[in-house]
């Protein structure tokens, strides 16, 4: 088990070099960092001084490590648009983009593997019929159009809840919070929807072929012989082995939930990353898009890690042979 | 050619095609789209993108109402500066298109050439390839092209970049989705590369690399049909995105998200149609693209389901 | 004559499918007494498991009973609830499966699926239920039962899951135990000490066995009688000892063929050409006609029914009783 976390973790630092290496060559060949920090009127002497404070005249490979240590230290270097540092301006957001993520990663799951759970179950009954074909319209709308539905209905037409932003927010150390609002929280639930509905569609769709598959099995058919009640059948036996292949999956999916952000933040003009990120690509705000890209990959990377050792909780087979057989 | 069509019409596949009322109705649907941008100059009531061509009177005009200026009629409406929604949702479609499978044939080629290289020269090589592979499918492919299309725009100088836009655009699309095909090309190769003809060739002293091709191609045709077809509806959902992001096709030349993108902005004060009819033009496309997919992945290759 | 155990009358298993219902298993009937083992032969997709399914209560949806009667101590039990069929599954007829490998669920330790089991069936504490699981496992001979209960199913060998699985099946001493080919999938060294603990812990328990298998080898050392299946319905069924040294059947006597024996080592061992035929295509009068080497006429035309002959019950035209029959018409 050791030798497989700690492959695990070396792949993790391999990925995120790689990506720290996108995020330099950005910086280094993307625009002229000079240009950006300088105005106009500029002397030779300046643009020298300017290109020795910023390393640029070391080798590259120095620069790379360089800027790994600055990176792993948060220091992104100044944002060229707003002209503040990289690192203050994404601490800011990033309360509103994770709390926004979170929300909708609970909806995805719990929907997501009630949703999958009852049509596995109640499989050619008509309510999980009519679900199974809502979702597969679900995978094609594009989010955003989602949003702009969800927009239209309960903010436009009905009036209910509010079409943009955050609501007021409460200010927790350095952390700002929309949870402890009535606006705060009127204004999660729509943007919240938008961003979980694609991920729980597909969690329900993975959940219900992985149960169906479960339900087939032998040591289910040998539960039902000994006379296990229905729901310690389909609830203690099917359903905890069919979270073994899904946890993978969904772990995935909600790293994903925080890059598909930017779509719903946007849509709903959230003050999160996501939108600080866009914003960026417009602009060409290099160093908030190298930091959000190092963010991200973070992000992805601590949840793989938290999705293998889930693995090892919920599975007994791999603790056992990890070492000997590996995965 | 009589024969070959006679041939096609008896194949079981296109039996099972004429059994399948929804991919009969996706097939119709996306022809009829595709179909209509292409013929878009032709059967557009005006050019939208020619200022010449719009009267800013007719701005706002309801789907299907006399507008009481101009005493125009426009059975979809018009936005504010008075162009015509229908032809501005063909206009529109044929970026989308033209994006969507732009991107798609340049992901292809990527793919399978770096497949093909990955799989016949094995070692280091394809071990490289096949793990950048890996890395860019962690990541959804919305955020890759996102960071493309941000760097190509670096790069490019100011004046340029509208110009670059539509091209960027099927840059970072195709950029996104070459894994795909890279895989499938690949896995052929390396079935194909231990053959034994593959070892005659070699052994002759013949290159193996050109008979490989002609054996491979054929053998990966159906898998990459069927991953073009679903990755053509990603494209056109990916292209709207961008564009609705603001990231994607430039104001003067819209596609249908860019489109969408200009309707929201009417949402609030009643001028639901600006942003409804592109927005179902583009459900339907996105949607009978994805079924037809969908049911070609099921009719040439049961297997990869 | 006291109520038999089990009582299966006329079971017919269909399958509906677009081209109308296959059937399955067709017109099965047969007792079983108090502590009786009865084995059930026959080739893969004759039934067998079917009829042992059907008894569960746990037949695969599409199959469903199609007509039929099946009783337990003089009681139906093939038209219950689910719910009383439940209290009667486990508790009352057990289930041993193929395949130890998959029948254990691997997410959990034996113990709990042992505690599992007999909590559900009986009103013991946990603790108690712990001591009852750990007397079973010895029972059913896995060595240091008290330190082994808490393993996971994949650190046991298959011979040992499959005792585990026997353990599970006698968790809340029930009246009978259906096992679905037991050995099949265990390694030959193994196949017949399983055999020996299922017929001993069962014996020890006054528990009827009905043993589904296609291995008349098995059968011949432990049943007390046999029943052949060919086809979905049962060919002939009898005492063991008789079966084996007559057959009957021309069926029985291929599969008799079919088993080597020490004192005609030098013979090969006798096949029976062609194979069962399909579902879709079972052909009129005797199913087993195309294979049959003393195929006449009529068992191309009428299907025979089981007739009582000596101590057993045979269908096929050859049979005396048939013959004699057919001169009084």
């Amino acid at each position: 088990m050791l030798t497989y976390i700690i492959r695990r973790v070396l792949q993790s630092i391999f990925v995120l070099l790689m990506v720290g290496l996108v995020a330099f060559s950005m910086f280094r060949f993307v625009g002229d960092p000079v240009d950006s920090l300088l105005g106009q009127e500029r002397t030779q002497a300046d643009i020298e001084r300017v290109r020795e404070q910023l390393g640029l005249n070391d080798p590259f490979p120095i620069q790379y490590i360089k800027f790994l240590g600055k990176a792993a230290q948060g220091d992104f270097g100044v944002s060229y648009r707003q002209g503040r540092e990289v690192s203050t301006i994404l601490a800011e957001r990033a309360p509103a983009t994770l709390e926004l993520a979170g929300v909708s990663a609970l909806l995805a799951i719990i929907f997501g593997v009630g949703l999958g759970v009852f049509t596995a179950i109640r499989r050619d009954g008509f309510m999980a019929n009519f679900i199974m074909t809502t979702s597969l319209i679900g995978v094609s709308l594009p989010t955003f159009l989602i949003g702009i539905l969800l927009i239209y209905v309960f903010a436009v037409e009905l009036g209910w809840l509010p079409s943009f932003g955050r609501g007021e927010v409460v200010q927790l150390g350095w952390w700002s919070t929309g949870f402890l609002t009535e606006s705060g929280l009127k204004a999660i639930i729509l943007p919240a929807i938008t961003l979980g509905l694609y991920q729980m569609t597909l969690i329900m769709r993975l959940v219900r072929a992985e149960m169906l598959e479960v339900l087939r099995t032998d040591y289910i058919k040998f539960a039902r012989a000994r006379g296990l009640s229905k729901r310690a059948v389909n609830f203690g036996h099917a359903l905890k082995n069919t979270m073994v292949p899904v946890i993978t999956v969904t772990g995935l999916q909600i790293g994903s939930i925080i890059a598909f952000a930017i779509i719903t933040e946007t849509v709903f003009q959230w003050p999160g990353v996501g939108l600080l990120f866009i914003n960026a690509v417009q602009f060409v705000d290099i160093p908030v898009m190298a930091a959000y890209l190092m963010l991200i990959s973070v992000m992805f990377v601590l949840i793989n890690t938290i999705v293998d050792i889930l693995y090892f909780a919920i599975d007994p087979r791999l603790s056992a042979d990890a070492s000997s057989r590996g995965h | 050619m009589n024969t070959a069509l006679s041939n096609f019409l008896a194949s079981d596949f296109f039996y099972k095609f004429s059994r399948s009322p929804v991919a009969i109705a996706a097939f119709i649907v996306t022809m009829t789209l595709v179909l209509s941008a292409f013929f878009a100059p032709v059967i557009a009531t005006q050019n939208p993108f020619d200022p010449g061509s719009l009267n800013l009177m007719n701005g706002f005009s309801k789907p299907g109402v006399v507008n009481d200026f101009t005493g125009e009629t426009f059975f979809l409406g018009t936005d504010d500066q008075g162009r015509d929604i229908y032809s501005t949702i063909l206009y529109g479609l044929r970026v989308s298109l033209f994006v969507g499978f732009s991107a798609v044939l340049f992901a292809m080629i990527l793919g399978a050439t770096l497949g093909l290289i990955a799989g016949y020269t094995g070692g280091r090589v394809d071990s490289i390839i096949m793990r950048i592979a890996d890395i860019q499918l962690t990541f959804p492919a919305i955020l890759i092209a996102l960071l493309i299309f941000g760097i190509a725009k670096g790069i490019t100088p100011p004046s340029y970049r509208d110009e670059v836009a539509i091209w960027v655009l099927i840059l970072a699309i195709g950029l996104s989705d070459w894994v795909q095909f890279a895989r499938v090309v690949r896995g052929a190769t390396l079935v194909e590369r231990n053959k034994e003809y593959v070892q005659a060739a070699k052994l002759i002293g013949r290159s193996p690399f050109s008979i490989m091709i002609k054996h491979i191609l054929p053998n990966t045709l159906g898998p990459v049909l069927v991953i073009a077809t679903i990755s053509l509806a990603l494209a056109i959902i990916a292209e709207a995105t961008l564009s609705f992001l603001g990231v994607g096709a430039p104001p003067t030349q819209p596609s249908l998200g860019t489109l969408i993108r200009i309707g929201q902005s009417f949402l609030f004060s009643g001028e639901w149609w600006i942003l409804f009819y592109p927005a179902v033009t583009l459900l339907a496309l996105a949607l009978s693209v994805n079924l037809l997919g969908d049911w070609l992945r099921d009719a040439l290759n049961p297997k990869l389901k | 004559m006291t109520t038999p155990l089990l009582s299966v009358k006329d079971l017919v298993i269909e399958f509906p499918t677009r081209h109308g219902p296959l059937t399955a298993v067709d017109g099965v009937s047969f007792d079983l007494s108090a502590g009786e083992i009865l084995g059930v032969v026959g080739e893969s997709g004759a039934g067998k498991s079917l009829t042992g399914s059907a008894i569960m209560g746990l037949l695969d949806p599409p199959g469903r009973i199609a007509s039929g009667e099946i009783w337990l101590k003089g009681h139906r039990i093939d038209n219950l609830s689910h719910d009383d069929m439940r209290s009667i599954r486990g508790k009352r007829i057990g289930m041993v499966f193929q395949d130890p490998l998959t029948s254990l669920n691997p997410l959990y330790t034996v113990a709990e699926q042992l505690i599992e089991t007999i909590r559900t069936h009986m009103k013991v504490n946990e603790r108690d239920a712990r001591t009852r699981a750990i007397g079973l496992l010895d029972d059913v001979g896995i060595p240091a039962a008290g330190r082994r209960i808490d393993d996971y199913p994949h650190q046991f060998s298959g011979g040992m899951r499959q005792r585990v699985v026997i353990a599970l099946a006698l968790a809340a001493e029930p009246e009978l135990v259906i096992a679905d080919e037991p050995t099949t999938a265990l390694d030959v060294s193994v196949q017949a000490q399983i055999i020996d603990v299922l017929k001993e812990q069962c014996t020890e328990r006054g528990a009827s066995i009905i043993l589904i298998t296609h291995d008349m080898g098995v059968i011949a050392e432990t049943a007390n009688r046999v029943a052949v299946m060919y086809s979905g319905r049962i060919v002939e069924i009898g005492p063991v000892k008789s079966i084996i040294q007559k057959p009957l059947h021309p069926y029985t006597k291929g599969l008799m063929g079919s088993i080597p024996t020490l004192t005609q080592a030098d013979d090969r061992l006798t096949q029976i050409p062609g194979s069962m035929p399909r579902l879709v295509d079972i052909p009129a009068g005797c199913a087993f006609n195309p294979r049959c080497d003393q195929v006449f006429e009529k068992c191309r035309i009428e299907r025979p029914f089981l007739i009582p002959e000596e101590s057993r019950k045979v269908a096929c035209w050859l049979s005396k009783e048939a013959i004699a029959s057919k001169d009084v018409k």
